[in-house]
């Protein structure tokens, strides 16, 4: 299948890709090619962000009213935040735009039926390892309807320009020419459960450690924090389990009846019943472990478990930022007589 | 002090004995190696250990931060301490002088090893070689003829002396290498942790301990004798329940098969049946050649195994595999190359000490050990015979030094002619110990004594005893804690299994465990492994020698907890438990 300009599909792009693509689906696009099972979808690539935007500023100034705003000044963000949310929402799309959006989409559900899709931001600022962006920019579960997914790609669009994200960029002094939006349109899983994980521990920085966490439904409530999940932490190289928490698990997030998702209660019998199998455990260890050698580095990934299959499923992958910036000093470095490192237990206490 | 037991206390030597001036100090209870009442004779192994460690520690290699450890006893328990040296530049003059020994005994590992090998068993051999002990009505004429000039009775003396000069001269080999190995084991250890906060004490064992060391050798040769049970058409006679005895005899009648099986027997047996079910602190703590029961109550289940084809054989190069790929894994994950680097020099240094961390107990503690016992009972058959005791065990009921002085008044009745004065004295004196070891046995023993410090550093009780703040601090909690249907230890093999306890306190019992049981014992160590194919989980009360116990348990898929001090006290025969390997935690289900 060819390269649209401005579509592009997850086995076609990496993160090399990410000007283009955006972090979130350099990313998919990564793991889908080093063959890890990523629900299927493509990129609205920041081209057609950018054609929005030309025909934008044609009209009046966009990125230059961005710049031109002080972090401090919160009705100045909130007024300058309306206006261009307004007019991205409202802007006519490019005939090219919609057509390869179209075709794209088609593609997609072939086979036809409602396939539900997830519409996600994939911003060109996020998912970097220095600067994490997480829950900034929009997301949009669920939409089955065609027209509503191009009202959704506006949506997330329209999220560069929210008031905590100007905010955001004007604190940090991001330069507006560097800013541009992809947005990913990926099928989405009838989740059975769903959750997170980190290859090092969120504690203690332990690297040989996995930590996961799980509730039933989809995974945008323990991403929201809408329900104490299940925790577990496991041994990365052992598979031991060396932590099990099972919690009283009150609700979850199920697909609602026309688009998006709603919380529902969870049947008292489901409550406390553990979301994952010792064998899912295991396998989702060994995708963590696959995972991060993929990258070389410390992983926050999010994952689902289908309803149907009982296939496990990577939404979303991106570098663990906390203890990653906190990496401080070596504990040990080569000696060059290898019998000084017994002082560290014969030699006096040293002072932390 | 537990009234009524002043006067058993009293025997004790006085150099052990608690004064007023030790209530400053810290001492802690060791229920590691000696979980039991002490009776005054095996009272020598603490003193004979300690008086060697301390040496090792305080002026031969001279480790900088720490001398010695102290000891008392009071109802029975023998408590420690440690002796911390401060003074910054006492510590740089010792740094100095423990850089020029123990670096050099680091550097000269494998050839001192092997010196030492060839001491250790020339010291077995000596002990093997002291004779029988015998007082003939009248000297051997050959004696005479020879003008030996010296007669018979003076040879109880003689090697009353040697028994007890090898012990101590044995504890001295027992520390040459000891602090050092663990104090390699320790810096890679702490390494770990340091790196991996979240990572189990049993991984790391894992990446260093051996796997072909001397301490697995008895198990394996039960393995030999299943398969060759079943080599030589015999291993019928080999049924759950009979005893060895009942066994050996039948193989009697069964020809040159059953002959050559017991050829077989004779060969495992030395040395490698000279394991004890204990660690070598107890003399009631016997050899698999004392006491066959423990070997052949694994034969039942090895000989079904061989049948149904499995070899037995352990997967030698397969664990090597698992354990380098571990190494690498966990190498794999540092976060820096400089960190790579020394790791790789650390392990290095562990794993060339390991050999001798692991190999020296079944020396050590269980060779030599049941040899010195055994001849103290020899002793005490002796003395028995002459009226001293109504049995021969009644000898560890008394102090070194009284040993001698009933060795002494039997010599003299020998020469006098007159009765032995140790009739009239001893037994009552041996029943009023007797009575109060079982007194102190019903009383709980306080973890420690005397104000506990913020901070426990001593590098030689954390290594020999893991002892740390957290753990006294787990003691202290569980000790005030009964009502709790938790029991925790130290999480020596991970899984998690529920089932009826059988509790064993003694080997005479280990006829009862049945497939399927949760062994719950005073000590598991490697003695324990023929056992292992049975039972579903085993839970202990005293850590012991983890790494051995711990391997064998994983290479059995079997749940382990050890060191949770009171199992054996707090868990019923039968009564249904859960326990979780890989957390240390048991629970009381029923």
């Amino acid at each position: 299948m060819s390269v649209g300009a401005h579509i592009a599909w997850f086995d076609e792009i990496g993160l090399g890709d990410r000007a283009q693509v955006g972090g979130k689906g350099g990313s998919l696009g990564e793991l889908k090619r080093a063959g890890i099972a990523v629900p299927p979808g493509y990129v609205v690539k920041t081209r057609a962000f950018e054609r929005l935007l030309e025909s934008l500023e044609r009209e009046a100034p966009v990125r230059a009213a961005v710049a031109a705003v002080s972090p401090g000044d919160l009705a100045g963000v909130t007024a300058c935040s309306r206006a261009l949310r307004r007019r991205v929402e409202e802007a006519e799309l490019p005939g090219e735009v919609l057509e390869e959006l179209s075709i794209a989409q088609e593609r997609l559900v072939r086979g036809g039926r409602e396939l539900p899709v997830a519409v996600r931001s994939s911003a060109t600022t996020e998912d970097a390892a220095e600067a994490s962006f997480a829950g900034l920019q929009d997301t949009y579960l669920w939409i089955k309807d065609p027209a509503e997914i191009i009202r959704r790609v506006r949506s997330c669009w329209a999220s560069l320009y929210s008031v905590e994200s100007i905010s955001y960029r004007r604190k940090l002094g991001f330069p507006e020419e560097r800013v541009a939006m992809a947005v990913v349109v990926q099928s989405m899983v009838d989740a059975r459960t769903a959750g997170v994980m980190f290859t090092r521990s969120p504690t203690t920085g332990d690297r040989s450690v996995v930590t996961i966490e799980g509730a039933w439904g989809l995974g945008s409530a323990v991403v929201g924090g809408e329900v104490t999940p299940d925790r577990w932490v496991l041994g990365k190289i052992t598979g031991e389990i060396a932590v099990r928490e099972i919690s009283d698990k009150l609700i979850e997030h199920v697909p609602a009846a026309r688009r998006g998702v709603e919380a529902v209660a969870v049947a008292e019998e489901r409550r406390r019943v553990p979301c994952l199998s010792d064998a899912d455990l295991q396998e989702l260890r060994t995708l963590a472990r696959r995972i991060e050698r993929h990258y070389g580095c410390a992983q926050d990934i999010e994952w689902a478990v289908d309803r149907g299959s009982g296939a496990i499923l990577l939404l979303q992958s991106r570098p663990e930022t906390v203890w990653s910036a906190r990496d401080a000093a070596p504990i040990a470095k080569h000696e060059e007589d290898p019998l000084t490192h017994l002082m560290s237990i014969f030699g006096p206490r040293r002072c932390p | 002090m537990v009234a009524g037991t002043e006067r058993a206390q009293a025997a004790y030597p006085y150099y052990m004995q608690f004064t007023a001036a030790d209530d400053q100090r810290f001492w802690f209870y060791n229920s590691m190696h000696f979980p039991e009442p002490m009776s005054a004779f095996d009272m020598v192994t603490a003193e004979a250990a300690y008086c060697a460690l301390g040496s090792s520690t305080t002026r031969v290699h001279c480790i900088p931060t720490t001398l010695g450890i102290d000891y008392r006893i009071i109802n029975g328990r023998v408590y420690i301490g440690g002796n911390a040296v401060t003074d910054p530049r006492e510590i740089a003059r010792r740094t100095g002088e423990f850089q020029q020994r123990a670096f050099y005994y680091y550097g000269n590992w494998e050839r001192l090893y092997a010196q030492w090998r060839e001491k250790m068993l020339a010291l077995i051999r000596d002990a093997q070689a002291l004779p029988k002990l015998e007082l003939p009505e009248f000297e051997p004429l050959s004696n005479v003829h020879s003008g030996r000039g010296i007669a018979t009775n003076h040879a109880l003396l003689d090697t009353y002396q040697r028994t007890l000069e090898g012990y101590f001269r044995m504890w001295h080999h027992h520390f040459e290498f000891l602090l050092l190995g663990y104090g390699a084991y320790m810096t890679f250890f702490a390494f770990c942790k340091k790196a991996f906060p979240e990572i189990s004490d049993q991984t790391i064992a894992r990446m260093v301990a051996g796997i072909e060391a001397e301490i697995f050798r008895p198990d394996q040769e039960v393995r030999r004798l299943a398969r060759r049970a079943v080599e030589l058409g015999v291993d019928d006679e080999f049924r759950e329940g009979r005893t060895p005895q009942a066994i050996m005899a039948a193989l009697e009648t069964r020809g040159a098969a059953g002959r050559g099986w017991l050829d077989e027997l004779a060969t495992s047996r030395d040395p490698w049946f000279n394991i004890n079910v204990g660690d070598g602190f107890y003399h009631y703590h016997r050899s698999w050649n004392d006491d066959l029961s423990m070997p052949f109550a694994g034969l039942p289940g090895y000989i079904a195994a061989v049948r149904a084809g499995e070899s037995l054989e352990r997967p030698i190069e397969k664990l090597q595999a698992e354990r380098r790929q571990l190494i690498q894994d966990y190498r794999e994950l540092l976060g820096s190359e400089q960190e790579r680097q020394a790791y790789d020099q650390m392990i290095g240094l562990a794993h060339r000490v390991f050999p001798y961390v692991e190999g020296h107990k079944f020396y050590c503690e269980h060779w030599y050990t049941n040899l010195f016992f055994n001849k103290i009972r020899e002793f005490g058959a002796l003395l028995a015979a002459h009226g001293f005791f109504a049995r021969e065990d009644d000898v560890f009921q008394l102090t070194h030094y009284e040993l001698k002085a009933a060795i002494i008044d039997l010599m003299t009745a020998w020469s006098n002619g007159s009765p032995p004065r140790g009739p009239e004295h001893w037994p009552q004196i041996v029943a009023e110990r007797r009575a109060a070891i079982a007194e102190w046995a019903k009383h709980s023993t306080p973890p420690a004594l005397g104000p506990v410090p913020d901070v426990i550093d001593d590098p030689a009780i954390v290594m020999l005893w893991g002892i740390t703040r957290e753990s006294l601090d787990r003691w202290l909690r569980a000790s005030s804690d009964v009502a709790s249907r938790e029991l925790r230890g130290f999480a020596a093999s991970s899984g998690v299994v529920e089932g009826p306890a059988c509790v064993v306190k003694s080997v005479e019992e280990i006829g009862r465990v049945r497939k399927g049981d949760i062994l719950v014992c005073q000590i598991t160590n490697p003695t324990w492994a023929p056992i292992f194919q049975k039972i579903a989980g085993a839970v202990s009360d005293i850590g012991g020698s983890m790494s051995h116990a711990a391997i064998v348990a994983r290479e059995f898929g079997l749940p382990a907890v050890v060191g949770t001090g009171t199992a054996t006290s707090r868990i019923k025969d039968g009564q249904l438990i859960r326990v979780d390997g890989g957390r240390g935690v048991v629970t009381l289900l029923s």
